[in-house]
């Protein structure tokens, strides 16, 4: 048993306030990713929790007790850095064994155990080696292991893929979910990918400006972008925005107009926008379709992007509005061609002019779990509009 | 075809590159040729290039001087004073590298111009104080200024030398529970050692070659190599061959620790001004 | 909107482990704060007293009058002009010859690395082990290599450090210093980004333009911090000139340390060595002032 409770954490430096009341649980056994932009406050937030950084104000819990005080290797953590951070001078045994011989672990014992995790790791071939004669995997999987060994009861990763090229990071994200999967142990995790997010998580916090945008499964957030920063950082390529106005609102959704003549409804619930308010639509690549029967849009093809298995095509519609479309790979438009593209409402998100995502009138039926708190999220979120 | 200026410009560059380095080296080798020659032969018009080598010279300074006594105060002060340089040096650097505050790099800037001090301008007084303190002519006394002199260039170099360290790996440790004493001597040291070396190899050759002080003030009992071979310039005894061997044997180890320590050097004696 | 609390990890304050610094970094700077004040304070006093240790007890406050016959003295004079000529030409011979020495190194040409073992190795022979290798084998009027050459080339022999006495302590203190020049020079030159020659080669530079317009522009640091560590250490040039020609003939090569050394040691004349001696910590002070711009614009703590 194992949580994390983090209770309107502050950091503040000399100059600047990076994190700024930041209120999170994380439950046992859940592998939790921060993701953001460089400079969001993830990794601030990664290293309070390890104790490497000085809590400003708030608690940090971990299961149930205030942590804020407690040093680093008293916290029941083990952390695997980014640059893996292995002791150059020791070979990979010490490595693993280290804090157990900090601890005051016989010898045959600690070097007992770094052999069970190397078995685990497939590292038993190298545990004689130093760090400059293993290659980054194998670097990776060290640091991993010193991890391992120390039996915690959170595990903290700080971007440990980033320094991997690209073929081996995903073969190490999918070593990483099984691992996940085989101990069940609660994981918290840093990345500025929103893939190795999407694809790890049980649940994602996406961080912004040292404040949390959304709390929520990958799915959660990819159909239901609490606003316009987390829809445009989830996915990819990044959701296409348009500016429109709203023309009609009734119970069954949100009309707006598109640039040119044609309309869309969004299955959106009413009270939020009114009659000629300007918002914004959001629309994801693969969700847009080259459609000559019913097209809303017309638009000339700027570039073409052929990846094989799928194209994208970059058209500039009326207005002077870029769109991205993600089409299949046996597309035959062209540079220069004008196509026809169609908006389905039912896949389209709508924001108003804050920002803030207009929520859906239902939910997406792999989120559905996860409608309680999104609900709450939503009476909190108060229609600012008087009829 | 294209393969043609490409050899023909390295045949350039190797004629000219050895050419400047043989100019450059050939004082010292000229100066090992005649260690090896009689004393009569050292200063033959035409000179000689083809002899007889003999170890005479060397066994000569050996017997007739106290050559050793001088070196062994070489070893003894350089050593002493890189050592005593090191141990003040290890713990300011530590703190300043991994606790700066907003005086750390004021204090680092003073360190080093304390350097950019002229002896010549403090000679007198030091040259009094060590009168009064019976210091004159003392090992004590040389390896105290030594240790001085060399002291801001020690510290910058072990700073650099910290700072390169990543912090990661110190907060590994930290993660992994190593106490501050743990941190220090089973990550940072071990991690910083190579650096520490050769930063120590370079006060030893700076201390070594030191030729100011020790003319001032040593004579006999303190004296070092550098005095020592001084003590030839005197114009009544052209004994070439004997200097010769002398020197030979005074700069021979002092030229390998420079060359093993060339990077180190320029790091060292430009206060990092120059990568 | 967030670009106001975007934080470099380099920021990050350091984690809270609690080292008290005082007693770490106190001893390295309380023994160099009394090596620096107390002999300071001490010139500073003694250059205003009549002190001559021939007899101690004629002493008295002297005011600015060791300063006043210092200034009028013909011999501080010359040493200064001395100390310039010396500082001036090995600076121009060493940063010329070691700028074009570097940029011979820096190509890969066969036993490169062994050729700049040997040409380095000059700057770690002691001062006096140098000055002596040129004063007698080389330098010697009647037994020297030199004489050796130019009489056998028909130009009779030159006595060197009679004739020429201050070009010839030029010649040993650059000897030394040349390699220590081609040594930072080098690592500059090593520094520069390759990309960059390639780009201007792609350009239509050809070497001698790369090198006017690339290598030596990106040589211009190195080369400021080099002249002006040059210049401190060559404001005190000593043991060459002690064990070659002892400042002679007459105060041909006697430059301002020489100056001092023989006031303080010779004449015993404590007060007005003292004087000089401020003289040049002032000199020595008017460069560091600029060298200690450049170290600390590239010192982040």
């Amino acid at each position: 048993m194992s949580t994390v409770t983090l209770r309107d954490i502050h950091k503040t430096y000399v100059d600047a306030e990076v994190i700024i009341g930041v209120d999170l649980d994380i439950n046992d056994g859940e592998f939790v990713v921060f993701v953001g932009p460089s400079g969001c406050g993830k990794s601030t937030l990664l290293r309070m929790i390890a104790g490497l950084e000085e809590i400003t104000s708030g608690d940090l819990l971990i299961d149930g007790e205030r942590m804020n005080d407690v040093p680093p290797d008293k916290r029941g953590l083990a952390m695997v850095f980014q640059t893996y951070a292995l002791y150059p001078h020791m070979t990979v045994a010490e490595n693993m064994a280290f804090s157990l011989r900090l601890a005051g672990m016989p010898k045959a014992k600690r070097y007992e155990r770094a052999k069970e995790v190397a078995r685990i790791l497939q590292l038993e071939p190298l545990l004689d080696r130093k760090p400059r004669a293993l290659s980054g995997g194998q670097r990776q999987r060290v640091a991993i292991g010193r991890a391992l060994v120390r039996n915690p009861k959170v595990f903290l990763f700080d971007e440990p893929l980033s320094n991997l090229d690209a073929a081996l990071r995903v073969q190490m994200r999918i070593e990483l979910a099984s691992l996940h999967d085989s101990l069940q142990s609660t994981m918290i995790y840093v990345t500025h990918d929103q893939v190795e997010a999407m694809t790890l998580a049980d649940k994602i916090v996406v961080l912004q400006g040292g404040v949390i945008e959304q709390v929520g499964s990958p799915l959660e957030l990819y159909h239901h972008p609490r606003n316009l920063f987390v829809a445009g950082f989830i996915g990819s390529p990044k959701m296409n925005f348009l500016p429109v106005t709203v023309t009609a609102v009734n119970d069954f959704g949100t009309t707006v107009s598109l640039p040119g003549e044609a309309s869309v409804t969004i299955p959106v619930k009413p009270g939020y926008v009114s009659i000629g308010d300007r918002a914004t639509l959001g629309i994801r690549p693969e969700h847009l379709q080259i459609e000559p029967n019913h097209a809303e849009l017309t638009g000339e093809v700027l570039v073409v992007e052929r990846l094989g298995g799928e194209t994208f095509l970059y058209v500039k519609i009326m207005g002077g509005d870029t769109l991205t479309i993600q089409t299949n790979g046996d597309n035959t438009s062209l540079v220069h061609d004008r196509v026809p593209i169609a908006i389905h409402g039912d896949l389209c998100h709508l924001f108003d002019q804050q920002g803030e995502a207009i929520p859906k009138a239902r939910r997406h039926h792999l989120t559905l779990n996860e409608s309680q708190e999104q609900e709450a999220h939503e009476q909190s979120y108060q229609p600012k509009l008087n009829y | 075809m294209a393969a043609k200026p490409k050899l023909r410009r390295r045949i350039w560059t190797t004629a000219l590159g050895w050419l400047a380095a043989g100019i450059l080296f050939f004082p010292i080798f000229w100066m090992v040729l005649t260690s090896f020659k009689t004393e009569v032969e050292a200063i033959a018009i035409p000179p000689k290039l083809f002899f007889q080598p003999t170890l005479e010279n060397y066994s000569t300074i050996n017997d007739r001087t106290d050559y050793f006594s001088f070196a062994l105060n070489s070893v003894l002060i350089s050593v002493g004073s890189t050592l005593l340089a090191l141990l003040f040096a290890v713990p300011a650097a530590y703190a300043m590298a991994f606790f700066p505050t907003k005086r750390t790099k004021g204090t680092l800037l003073w360190m080093l111009s304390t350097k950019m001090l002229p002896p010549v301008g403090v000679l007198v007084p030091i040259y009094l104080i060590f009168r009064n303190l019976s210091l004159l002519d003392t090992r004590i006394g040389l390896t105290i200024i030594y240790t001085l002199i060399n002291l801001p260039i020690v510290v910058w170099m072990i700073y650099t030398f910290f700072k390169d360290v990543p912090k990661d790996i110190l907060e590994a440790g930290r993660m992994d529970g190593a106490s501050t004493r743990q941190e220090v001597f089973q990550v940072l040291l071990p991690l910083a050692l190579p650096g520490i070396a050769s930063t120590g190899l370079l006060a030893i050759i700076l201390s070594w070659n030191e030729a100011f002080w020790s003319l001032n003030l040593t004579t006999t009992n303190a004296a070092p190599l550098t005095t020592f071979i001084a003590s030839f310039s005197s114009p009544q005894g052209l004994f070439w061959a004997q200097l010769s061997a002398a020197s030979s044997l005074a700069i021979a180890p002092i030229l390998i620790f420079g060359w093993l320590s060339q990077r180190q050097l320029v790091r060292g004696l430009t206060f990092g001004a120059v990568k | 909107m967030s670009s106001t609390l975007a934080v470099q990890p380099n920021q990050r304050t350091s984690s809270k482990r609690q080292v008290s610094t005082l007693p770490l970094v106190g001893p390295s700077v309380v023994v160099l704060l009394i090596w620096m004040i107390v002999p300071l304070v001490m010139t500073l006093w003694f250059s205003l007293q009549h002190l001559n240790l021939l007899n101690p007890d004629n002493n008295s406050f002297a005011g600015l009058s060791n300063y006043i016959a210092l200034l009028s003295t013909p011999a501080l004079w010359i040493s200064i002009f001395n100390t310039l000529v010396l500082v001036g030409s090995v600076l121009v011979i060493t940063i010329g010859l070691g700028t074009l020495l570097a940029v011979l190194f820096n190509e890969e040409f066969w036993g490169r690395s062994i050729a700049r073992l040997l040409a380095i190795a000059p700057f770690f022979v002691m001062p006096t082990v140098s000055a002596l290798i040129w004063k007698n084998m080389l330098m010697h009027p009647v037994n020297g290599l030199f004489a050796y050459i130019t009489r056998s080339l028909g130009f009779g022999a030159i006595d060197w450090f009679a004739q020429y006495p201050m070009l010839s302590v030029i010649l040993i203190v650059s000897w030394e210093w040349l390699p220590f020049a081609l040594l930072i020079l080098l690592t500059a030159i090593q520094s520069q980004d390759d990309e960059q020659v390639e780009a201007a080669r792609m350009d239509g530079a050809k070497s001698l333009a790369i090198f006017r317009f690339i290598t030596l522009p990106h040589l211009g640091r190195a080369i400021a911090v080099l002249a002006m560590i040059e210049t401190i250490f060559f404001l005190t040039i000593f043991a060459e000139i002690f064990v070659t020609t002892s400042g002679g003939p007459g105060l041909a090569t006697t430059n301002l340390a020489y100056f001092i050394y023989l006031r303080a040691l010779f004449e015993f004349d404590v007060g007005g060595a003292s004087a000089a001696g401020l003289l040049a910590v002032i000199l020595a002070n008017i460069v560091a002032i600029f060298l200690m711009r450049i170290v600390a614009r590239n010192l982040d703590v």
